[in-house]
């Protein structure tokens, strides 16, 4: 993990064949959804093919061309051993590489396997598991090969996704902000859930992107974007054990979409050996 | 003429990941693989142990295209099991999420990925270089879809306001009054869309289908209902073990479902319009009608039309209930888990979706079963595709691989939800 801050993007992408940058778009073990967001940008679709070639999005073209890319965006993680080849082809053929989503960025929910058996998970869903070609870990891109920038969320946020692309194009880091979803909150002037309704929220350890939807909603954050930077998730957890949390709930709201995160990670292994219990009592 | 082998590597403008290979010998289609080779991601296995409030935004992910489709077939699956029915302006609203995810979902189908086959453009961006109008009325149109979804749901991509007994926060009608604006304007473009998809030539293809959908007693079933068959067969979503049964094949991660046995049912838009249609709005049938589809459809070339009228469909319904729209008193019911199982089923754009949980007695998630759309279409398509390939093999192959890839194409298959689900063989009875 923790190459977000990763290379800088000092030179443009608009140099080659003729001032037109290519764009690529991968998938791996994913839904299918952060990919798709490029699709939902209904304004904005064929403004941005205005400006790049979208030369290899299978679910979007049947024409697929040759690399290499200027920018590749990969959706999914890493679980079969055909897809540890095939990462490294796309960073091979790849000038910029940016990950798109929880998957690609943490593993996904695929990556609860890490908590488990795989092939005990495999036998569960499949009569014959060993037809199923799988690896016992769910892994992020950067886990197996240098990405220049991660974009976060489960889904990503539309808006920091036409912003990630916008910088790759005009040679600039993208401004995503790796502040709290506290920060959105405020800003969007959303009372907060958890001292005005007891509402249990991971608001103050999770990166901001998603524009505080879930408290906008009378819901607490769910963690769909992933550790902030720097979270203090012990003293968060004390607050969510106030709030009437058990252990096996603390456990699980960390291991949801980002789960193999390393500070959500974190937080749920000592929640679960109760710790900080212990340590705070 | 001896061998011949068709491949199709990646198959493009299709949700996921797949490939089909075709072996052929003296005139004969000796094999036929339609293989899936979507990473497997084990969603019944890791539901296990979670929270019975969990499962709707955990298997929302299996899918990114029809994430209300999941979240609602799960939601009921759970509701049943805990003993309870939401209903009245809640499931109101609940209808009106899932018409918002109909319309994103046929129109990215129709615009983006099935519509550039009938034009012959590579896809809908290329398209859109002669068309533009078109490409634009087309994301105008998903756009009004995506805009419902995320009034109520937050976001159109893994909504955040949907949980088991029905939301955490209701909108507000002032909330939704822009949303009607843009939907008066998108029924006017998904009415020109039904006109024009039906203008396209079409490939004269008639398959002898079985089809499968949910049927409702008041509504052309999206939400909820019964099982009806166009064999006669009708039974309740409870009994869907005892007649879906699925097995493995080696070289996919999806499984083949059978119907009483019989392997090949389809489900999806033309199945629900060959068994529902007179339940259709009388603006959408009568576009229909204008469009010259029948009684049923049985030309997978045409479903493009199926879905431009169920587009239409839900523009009307989900205007007529944001036209009646009050703010239910309560966002959702409460309830008390009990141990026990629960069925749910929907239609999702590509068909009927069915999820099974088994709570235990802490409230966790005993065991998980989900049967998506693609899963129990896909035994059908590799069928369709043998009769499409046989009588053609004189073409040349290029050929032949872009129409089998069309025919593909027809079914919408999303691969990514057909690679994750439970075989009911595993001793769970």
């Amino acid at each position: 993990m923790g190459t977000r801050k990763g290379t800088a993007v000092t030179r443009s992408v608009r140099k080659r064949t003729e001032g037109v940058p290519r764009l690529a778009v991968w998938k791996f073990a994913s839904c299918d959804g952060c990919q798709l967001t490029l699709l939902d940008c209904e304004d904005e679709l064929l403004s941005v093919a205005a400006e790049v070639e979208i030369a290899y999005f299978l679910e979007a073209s049947s024409a697929p061309g040759p690399g290499p890319y200027d920018l590749s965006l990969v959706e999914g993680s890493i679980t079969t051993p055909e897809d540890l080849e095939r990462i490294q082809h796309v960073r091979r053929v790849s000038k910029h590489l940016v990950t798109i989503g929880a998957c690609a960025t943490a593993g996904g929910i695929q990556a609860l396997r890490d908590f488990g058996d795989v092939r005990e998970f495999a036998a569960v869903v499949y009569a014959r598991p060993g037809y199923i070609a799988t690896l016992d870990r769910s892994t992020p891109i950067s886990a197996n090969v240098p990405v220049d920038f991660e974009l976060r969320g489960c889904p990503i946020d539309k808006r920091q996704l036409l912003e990630v692309i916008s910088a790759f194009l005009a040679g600039r880091r993208p401004v995503v902000p790796a502040h709290s979803v506290c920060v959105e909150c405020k800003a969007r002037g959303n009372a907060c859930v958890m001292v005005a309704h007891g509402t249990p929220c991971l608001g103050p350890v999770t990166q901001a992107g998603c524009g505080a939807l879930c408290p906008a909603f009378d819901r607490g954050c769910y963690g769909c974007f992933g550790p902030m930077e720097s979270p203090n998730a012990r003293a968060l957890n004390k607050q969510l054990r106030a709030l009437g949390m058990s252990t096996p709930e603390l456990v699980r709201v960390y291991r949801t979409f980002n789960a193999t995160a390393e500070p959500f990670r974190q937080a749920s292994e000592s929640a679960e050996n109760s710790r900080e219990a212990d340590d705070d009592a | 003429m001896t061998h011949k082998t068709i491949k199709v590597g990646s198959l493009s403008r299709v949700e996921g990941e797949g490939a089909l290979t075709v072996h052929a010998r003296d005139g004969r289609v000796t094999g036929m693989e339609l293989r899936i080779y979507e990473p497997p991601r084990f969603f019944e296995a890791l539901l296990r142990g979670r929270s019975h409030t969990e499962p709707p935004d955990i298997t929302a992910r299996i899918c990114g295209i029809c994430p209300v489709a999941y979240q609602m077939s799960a939601c009921q699956a759970v509701e049943a099991a805990c003993g309870i029915e939401v209903s009245g302006p809640l499931r109101d609203l609940r209808l009106l999420l899932y018409y918002g995810e109909w319309i994103e979902s046929h129109t990215l189908h129709i615009y983006l990925l099935h519509a550039p086959d009938f034009l012959g453009y590579e896809s809908g961006v290329a398209m859109a270089a002669d068309h533009r109008d078109l490409v634009e009325h087309g994301l105008a149109l998903k756009k009004a879809g995506n805009e419902l979804v995320a009034a109520i749901g937050g976001r159109p991509i893994h909504p955040v306001n949907v949980k088991v007994g029905g939301f955490y926060r209701v909108p507000t009608r002032a909330e939704l009054a822009p949303v009607a604006e843009r939907l008066r304007h998108a029924r006017d473009i998904a009415r020109e869309t039904v006109s024009w998809v039906a203008g396209f030539d079409f490939p004269d293809v008639d398959h002898d289908y079985t089809f499968l959908a949910l049927r409702h007693p008041d509504e052309y079933a999206i939400l909820s209902g019964s099982i009806a068959t166009s064999t006669g067969e009708a039974f309740a979503v409870e009994e869907w073990p005892a007649h879906v049964t699925e097995a493995q094949v080696p070289y996919s991660t999806a499984l083949h479902a059978r119907l009483d046995g019989e392997i090949g049912y389809l489900v999806g838009p033309m199945a629900r319009y060959s068994l529902n249609s007179a339940q259709l709005c009388e603006s959408a049938r009568q576009a229909a009608a204008d469009a010259g589809l029948g009684a049923d459809c049985r030309n997978p070339f045409r479903s493009i039309i199926v879905r431009a009228v169920e587009v239409l469909h839900a523009c009307e319904k989900a205007l007529r209930i944001i036209e009646s729209y009050t703010e239910p008193e309560t966002p959702a019911i409460p309830f008390e888990y009990r141990a026990t199982t629960g069925h749910g089923a929907s239609e999702a754009p590509r068909g009927t979706l069915y999820h099974r949980y088994r709570v235990d007695i802490d409230g966790s998630i005993a065991e998980a079963d989900i049967v998506p759309p693609t899963a129990q279409n896909q035994a059908r398509m590799e069928t369709d595709l043998l009769q499409l390939v046989e009588p053609r093999l004189h073409l040349p192959t290029d050929e032949l691989a872009a129409l089998c890839e069309r025919a593909i194409r027809n079914y919408d298959p999303c691969i990514s939800c057909s690679a994750h689900f439970l075989d009911l063989h595993v001793d769970a009875q």
